[in-house]
């Protein structure tokens, strides 16, 4: 890895205000990754995200968003190209910087039995807290707080198998929330929900205080949570803009295997979004 | 296939009694030091057998475990049993006539010492379970010291296990749903093939799982915050204290009495 932040891929501008902090919660800079076995999932990503902002990464089957994604808080690199995380530039032979990078970039994975593997709820939501040094009250403060944050505080000290699907993605939520991570990044929060589950983790991730990267084939689920997409093909970044215009491209969804369910208007569903919730984005 | 009754498992007998509460690493020790007693204790001391099983008898009933549900689990050493069984035809040696048969005195001594031996480990085992969810086992021999790896296996095991049973359970009524006939021997090739994926999936599965550990910022040690809380009292080991203590003196006497 080479400098700080690279001046080369700075294209991507687009959402950058005069409020908004100049530095953002994330840029990466032509990212590029191959597989052992020869496969190049990636191709040179360029992304920036500002703080605060939601952005769904769309994207069909093999386009690369799981390994952007393992990306994102160094536990792929090596390929070619940065990834910063506000200040901190991913380098793996720095263990502590990385630390820090991975509690600033929670990443919630698409299997929640992948993320959940402790016996009780409260224990796997303090397991990332406590890798970060924490112990006692200001552990437990931890836990309660991202347990709260979810919902699920009166299920602590449930074996998280015995939860439903849709209450146990809510813990592996929880699970990131207590490293109080600056980015959350969550790779197809919406699958194998039922539609209240999908809902309520829907009103959840919109009450966070944080930066979302939302992977996903749900597009409605996108257009109602993120302002902003980004689609990925064959490696690369192919569009970038507001989610509403992206959906309404019927030659751009199609030419990337994206497509929307059937009687799904999203020109019609951008203006419920609007009338069911004024705009809280400045 | 039925949802597993989580970490309260199948061995599990949810009681509200005085030895459920005792904290894990207690009852361990009881029964590790109970289960070394017996062990050495000489064949020929009947009687010190008898002792035990009422040491045995006593904490199933303080611990309102049935006899039955005890008696029906322990069938588990039924392959020790069959063993047992045999080593009188097949022991070498002096022989006595028994109803026709002509067994050896060595063989009988033998298969007393394993049937006897064997019970009792297995019900004071048993009874750990019975009283004591397996997460809190682990917790116990934590505390006691083991090796983190070996309960951080456990650990995962316990977590995982039933998470690949559940993966099993699919794959086979997805079999069974293509005309798979489950029957005894019909049914290997399906259920061989069916392990192979699984092993494929739990491989797979144990790496998405280390990634999401590693993302949490594992660094290869388990935090140990939860040790502490919890962890056994004075009073409370002196539990394992007395049955260590009771089961010594009846080894010490079944060595010192001349065998009956």
């Amino acid at each position: 890895m080479t400098g700080e932040v690279s001046n080369s891929a700075s294209s991507l501008v687009v959402a950058e205000t005069a409020s908004r902090p100049k530095v953002p919660a994330l840029r990466l800079c032509g990212v590029h990754y191959a597989y052992p076995d020869g496969h190049v999932a990636l191709r040179g990503v360029d992304l920036q995200v500002a703080p605060g902002e939601r952005v769904a990464v769309l994207g069909p089957d093999g386009a690369g968003k799981t390994t952007l994604v393992l990306h994102l808080n160094g536990i792929l690199h090596g390929g070619g190209g940065t990834v910063t995380v506000g200040d901190l530039t991913v380098d793996p032979a720095d263990r502590r910087r990385l630390m820090e990078i991975r509690r600033r970039v929670g990443i919630v994975f698409q299997d929640p039995d992948d993320q959940l593997f402790l016996s009780t709820v409260a224990e796997d939501v303090a397991f990332g807290p406590a890798n970060l040094g924490l112990r006692g009250p200001e552990l437990a403060r931890r836990v309660d707080e991202a347990l709260a944050a979810v919902g699920m505080s009166e299920h602590r000290d449930r074996p998280p198998h015995h939860l439903s699907f849709g209450q146990r993605r809510r813990v592996a939520v929880a699970t990131v929330l207590a490293m109080r991570p600056e980015i959350l990044v969550l790779d197809e929060p919406s699958s194998n929900l039922d539609p209240a589950s999908r809902r309520e983790l829907a009103e959840i991730i919109r009450s966070l205080p944080v930066t979302v990267l939302m992977v996903t084939h749900d597009l409605p689920y996108a257009l109602e949570l993120c302002p902003r997409s980004v689609i990925i093909d064959e490696g690369r970044i192919v569009a970038d803009g507001p989610t509403a215009d992206l959906l309404a491209d019927e030659h751009l969804l199609a030419e990337h295997r994206l497509e929307l369910p059937l009687g799904f208007d999203p020109k019609l569903a951008t203006l419920q979004l609007g009338a069911a919730r004024p705009r809280r984005d400045p | 296939m039925t949802m597993a009754a989580g970490h309260t498992h199948a061995l599990y007998l949810d009681r509200p009694s005085v030895v459920h509460r005792i904290p894990p690493e207690v009852k361990i020790v009881a029964v590790v030091v109970f289960t070394v007693a017996v062990v050495v204790t000489p064949r020929e001391a009947f009687w010190a057998f008898g002792a035990f099983s009422a040491m045995v008898a006593m904490a199933a009933a303080v611990a309102r475990v049935p006899a039955r549900w005890l008696l029906t689990r322990a069938l588990i050493e039924l392959p020790f049993v069959l063993l047992a069984l045999a080593l009188p035809f097949l022991g070498q040696g002096e022989r006595v006539t028994w109803l026709g048969l002509h067994l050896s005195i060595d063989g009988l001594y033998g298969g007393w010492n394993i049937l006897a031996k064997g019970t009792l480990g297995v019900l004071a085992s048993l009874l750990l379970a019975a009283t004591t969810p397996v997460d809190q086992i682990i917790l116990g021999l934590d505390r006691l010291r083991c090796p983190a790896i070996l309960t951080q296996i456990a650990t995962f095991m316990l977590r995982y296990l039933e998470v690949l049973g559940g993966e099993a359970g699919r794959m086979r009524v997805a079999r069974i749903a293509r005309g798979d006939d489950p029957r005894f021997l019909w049914q290997l090739k399906g259920f061989a093939a069916g392990i192979g994926s699984l092993f494929i999936r739990a491989f797979e599965r144990g790496e998405r799982v280390y990634l999401a550990m590693i993302s949490r910022g594992y660094g290869g040690r388990m935090p140990v915050h939860w040790r502490a809380e919890g962890a056994a009292t004075a009073a409370q080991w002196s539990v394992a204290a007395v049955v260590s203590a009771v089961a010594a003196v009846i080894t010490t006497a079944a060595f010192l009495l001349p065998p009956t």
